[in-house]
């Protein structure tokens, strides 16, 4: 037995599963690491049996992909949770949904199947909302956007400011024809863009694509411009994402 | 008419701020009303930063008192930074409850509990970004009564321009009385209007209305009287005290934010009020008789609190929780009940004795240690037969003996500085007690590898306390015995490297005395600093002492009073005190005889467990002691083996 391990171990991880939760509305506000707290105490809530890490300070056996900026909406996040009894997905699902605030929201549950959750995701869909700019302005931006081959722009970063290229990771971006209906303030125009970026380093996130559009065409919204997560997932050839839960889903192979 | 919420415009501000989670809501535990189908209004308002406001105990009780009543609606509100408040000022954004994000103006009442006098000024913003008129005398029929309790309502003078009203002592009851007084008066069509409803709220003898109160002052500047202004309201407020707490089990669903704060914990209170009679400690003057709540409560409470709430530490909350008549059942039979759930319990220990550890070590049966704090509060045994702290040097030694033998490697050592009679020796020895410390740990140990932390603390003497006459030292004298004590630590290599030494500088508790004793002269200051940008005055990085020198002195000589006056000054026992028309229960004769048994070294005992010592409070409010034993245990919780659907 090891040496200075407390009495009485931790109980072993029979099943893990993977879930997809929503960050929606005024709540898409929370940090990672607040989502992180509140998710922690929905497990305690749900009393779902969480597994726990061995040590004098154990800790619940979860396990994140990345994660959306903080006040950034999104979709389509996922994680992975390790427990020590089997449960059935769609009840962990309901109990932790409803364990959470409205608003962190749990989407889909399953159990997990061979591979890891991080090799699943190397793309993010996203769409920017662009609250009174007109869509043909946008449009231009966009263009401009697009006819150049790198785009710099400057981030603050923990290392200080930064420059680096938002360019090249972005693999589609488009104003939308939604873009017509307003989505907010009766009346008012709101361009909607859709935005597919590779994860790179340093990730280039939505509001660099922003800078980026600024940059390149002059675009400066008004307001601050409300942005969502689509999607995550695996890019295929034809520029489409893969639901990295897909594979989970699928029939367990032999053996 | 309805009442629409700020959200739209206040989302425009938030990707610009700071932290913007802790603006938005959505805690569990929030509740969010139908306006229109409620008839009483509160806004509750911690006047601190979220992270420090949404765990006030206070704030979440009433919160939820008020909540349970059909046609009660209850917010919350909390300073906001000052990166907010800019953009709120350029938005024309106001200032917003974090529930439903509705304007605190339109609300009927705007409570406020002060903890301590250093959110003053967090108020004054508040009222600002609320447009509700700075003075009370300004205000109109519109505007919401602003309220304040908390520890500091038992000397509102300072704030008495700014509140409407004052509530001394547990708000329990009191909110609800309020709401019935307001809920009657709208029905009636709001006869007299305000001033109507300000005298019907003082009417009640406990709730205190500083316009209906004149302060006329002798040449010298002391007070020479406060009476009435008018024939129907009382001579002298009293404060509330609320028995049974069986009976008030709150909070049943406690706010469980999203935000990072400074507690994380299902805190539950098992006893209120505390006779142990530190000549320092307010909390334990005001909030007598002590009042358990029985060990069946606490453990339902905790149960239904954590299932509710999802928290995996628990808080054993008191002002002494260690005296509590059932401790010993109560901590193992929550260890019990908890024992392989990775929930861990603690408990405030401040009790220097060896039976404090056994409580600790029951709480960690889980193998999470918290840490082990003890408060023999003053350096030298003399010092603390003055503040009547009962403990030798031997106590302290033996106990933390017995902590370092049990597998501590670390315990922290509570004190103040600036107490009366101190001299620098007092001071120093609280080095030399350090030193002690880890010579018999490193012993009990049996190995150099253990540690203690010296915290120091200003002293800031209290209204209601025997120490309210007493003059405080000058922050000089503060900061020199603090570097003082620094080289007395470290005078010694060996045992200095395993003592750690925190502090506070002398100047912010000089500015807490000034708030905490001072009159209604004192507004004009709290008013220039606001003015100067004076705010979150708690804060270090914020608190600026230049600038509260620099508003007493334009502002406290045309009183014919400066800043010593109301600070450094011993005061006599035929002066008036600023407080004395407001009736914390104390005897202002056995106050006072405390206070020269204080400076003869002599100690007064517990009268929890020897007979009483007149010191008022039982008969003049009557009220009484309230302790078990019960002789109640707690039974074994029933495994839990399946998901659970929160509701």
């Amino acid at each position: 037995m090891a040496k200075n391990q407390p009495p009485g171990g931790q109980a072993p991880v029979v099943q893990r599963i993977r879930l997809r939760y929503a960050k929606r509305g005024p709540l898409r506000f929370t940090s990672h690491r607040d989502f992180a707290r509140a998710f922690e105490r929905g497990l305690q809530r749900a009393a779902v049996p969480i597994a726990f890490s061995q040590g004098f300070n154990p800790h619940p056996k979860i396990s994140y992909a990345s994660a959306a900026p903080t006040g950034v909406g999104s979709e389509a996040e996922y994680l992975e949770i390790g427990l020590q009894a089997e449960v059935d997905p769609e009840q962990l699902r309901l109990a932790l949904d409803a364990a959470l605030s409205p608003g962190l929201d749990i989407v889909e549950a399953v159990v997990a199947g061979p591979g890891s959750l991080a090799d699943r995701i190397d793309a993010s869909r996203w769409r920017i909302e662009l609250f009174s700019v007109d869509p043909p302005v946008a449009e231009a931006a966009v263009k401009a956007f697009l006819e150049l081959d790198e785009v710099l722009v400057e981030r603050m970063t923990k290392q200080g400011r930064r420059s680096f290229d938002a360019r090249s990771a972005v693999t589609h971006i488009a104003v939308t024809d939604q873009s017509a209906v307003p989505s907010e303030a009766d009346g008012a125009p709101c361009a909607i863009i859709d935005l597919v970026v590779r994860q790179v380093t340093p990730a280039v996130r939505p509001d660099d694509v922003l800078s980026g559009l600024r940059v390149a065409a002059g675009l400066e919204p008004p307001v601050p411009p409300r942005v969502t997560r689509l999607a995550q997932g695996t890019l295929t050839a034809q520029g489409e994402l893969v639901d990295p839960l897909d594979a989970d889903r699928e029939p367990a192979l032999p053996g | 008419m309805s009442v629409r919420s700020v959200f739209p415009q206040l989302e425009q501000l938030l990707p610009r701020v700071s932290k913007p989670i802790q603006y938005v809501g959505g805690e569990l535990g929030a509740v969010v009303k139908d306006w229109d189908a409620t008839t009483v209004r509160w806004a509750l308002m911690y006047p601190d930063a979220y992270e420090v406001g949404l765990p006030n105990q206070g704030v979440q009780i009433l919160y939820e008192v008020l909540n349970e009543q059909p046609d009660v609606l209850a917010e919350r509100t909390y300073a906001v930074w000052p990166d907010l408040e800019a953009l709120m000022k350029e938005h024309g954004v106001p200032q917003f409850t974090v529930d439903a994000h509705r304007p605190v103006k339109a609300f009927d009442v705007l409570g406020l509990s002060f903890a301590t006098e250093l959110g003053y000024t967090n108020m004054l913003s508040a009222l600002e970004l609320a447009g509700i008129p700075l003075d009370s005398a300004d205000r109109g029929d519109d505007d919401p009564i602003v309220l304040a309790g908390g520890h500091a309502s038992f000397n509102p003078e300072p704030i008495a321009d700014f509140i409407d009203a004052a509530v001394l002592g547990d708000g329990e009851e009191a909110v609800l009385e309020i709401t019935g007084i307001i809920r009657e008066w709208k029905a009636e069509g709001r006869p007299g209007g305000r001033d109507e409803l300000l005298l019907r709220l003082a009417r009640t003898e406990s709730i205190y209305v500083p316009r209906f109160y004149d302060v006329d002052y002798l040449p010298d500047g002391r007070i020479q009287r406060v009476v009435p202004n008018r024939p129907d309201v009382p001579f002298r407020v009293a404060k509330r005290t609320t028995m049974d707490l069986d009976a008030w089990p709150y909070p049943k669903k406690p706010l469980v934010p999203l935000a990072e704060t400074v507690h994380e914990r299902y805190a539950v209170e098992i006893f209120r009020g505390c006779t142990r009679g530190c000549r320092f400690c307010q909390a334990g003057m005001i909030t007598r008789p002590v009042r358990e709540r029985s060990i069946t409560t606490v453990g339902q409470m905790v149960k239904e609190g954590l299932e509710f709430s999802g928290f995996r530490e628990v808080g054993l909350l008191s002002l002494s929780s260690a005296d509590h008549s059932e401790i010993g059942d109560m901590c193992s039979g929550l260890a019990e009940q908890y024992e392989g759930t990775n929930v861990s319990l603690s408990l405030p220990s401040t009790r220097v004795d060896a039976f404090n550890i056994d409580l600790a070590q029951e709480l960690s049966r889980n193998g999470r240690r918290t840490g082990l704090t003890f408060a023999p509060e003053g350096g030298s045994e003399r010092i603390r037969k003055v503040i009547n702290k009962m403990v030798t040097e031997e106590d302290l030694i033996r106990t933390v003996v017995t902590a370092y033998s049990s597998g501590w490697r670390q315990v922290k050592l509570y004190f103040m500085c600036g107490l009366p009679t101190e001299t620098d020796d007092d001071v120093l020895q609280i080095g030399r007690m350090a030193h002690e410390v880890i010579k018999a740990g490193r012993i009990a140990a049996g190995t150099k590898d253990i540690r203690c932390t010296v915290s120091i603390g200003g002293f800031v003497p209290k209204p209601h306390t025997p120490f309210q006459w007493a003059p405080m030292e000058r922050p000089e004298v503060i900061d020199a015995r603090l570097k003082m004590l620094k080289e007395e630590i470290n005078s010694d290599r060996s045992l200095g490297r395993a003592i750690g030494y925190r502090y506070h500088d002398g100047e912010p508790s000089l500015i807490e005395g000034l708030l905490s004793r001072g009159d209604r002269r004192v507004g004009a200051v709290i008013r220039r600093v606001w003015e100067k940008g004076g705010r979150f005055d708690g804060w270090s990085e914020h608190f600026s002492y230049a600038r509260w020198i620099e508003s007493a002195a334009e502002v406290l000589p045309g009183f014919g009073v400066d800043l010593d006056w109301f600070t450094t000054r011993e005061r006599e026992q035929a002066e008036v005190l600023p407080w004395d028309h407001l009736d914390s229960g104390l005897d202002k004769d056995w106050l006072w005889q405390d206070w020269q048994d204080s400076m003869s070294e002599y100690e007064q005992d517990d009268c929890r467990w020897t007979p009483c010592f007149d010191c008022g409070v039982c008969p003049s409010m009557d009220t009484e002691i309230q302790i078990g034993p019960t002789g109640k245990k707690l039974l074994p919780l029933t495994p839990v083996n399946s998901l659970r659907v929160p509701v």
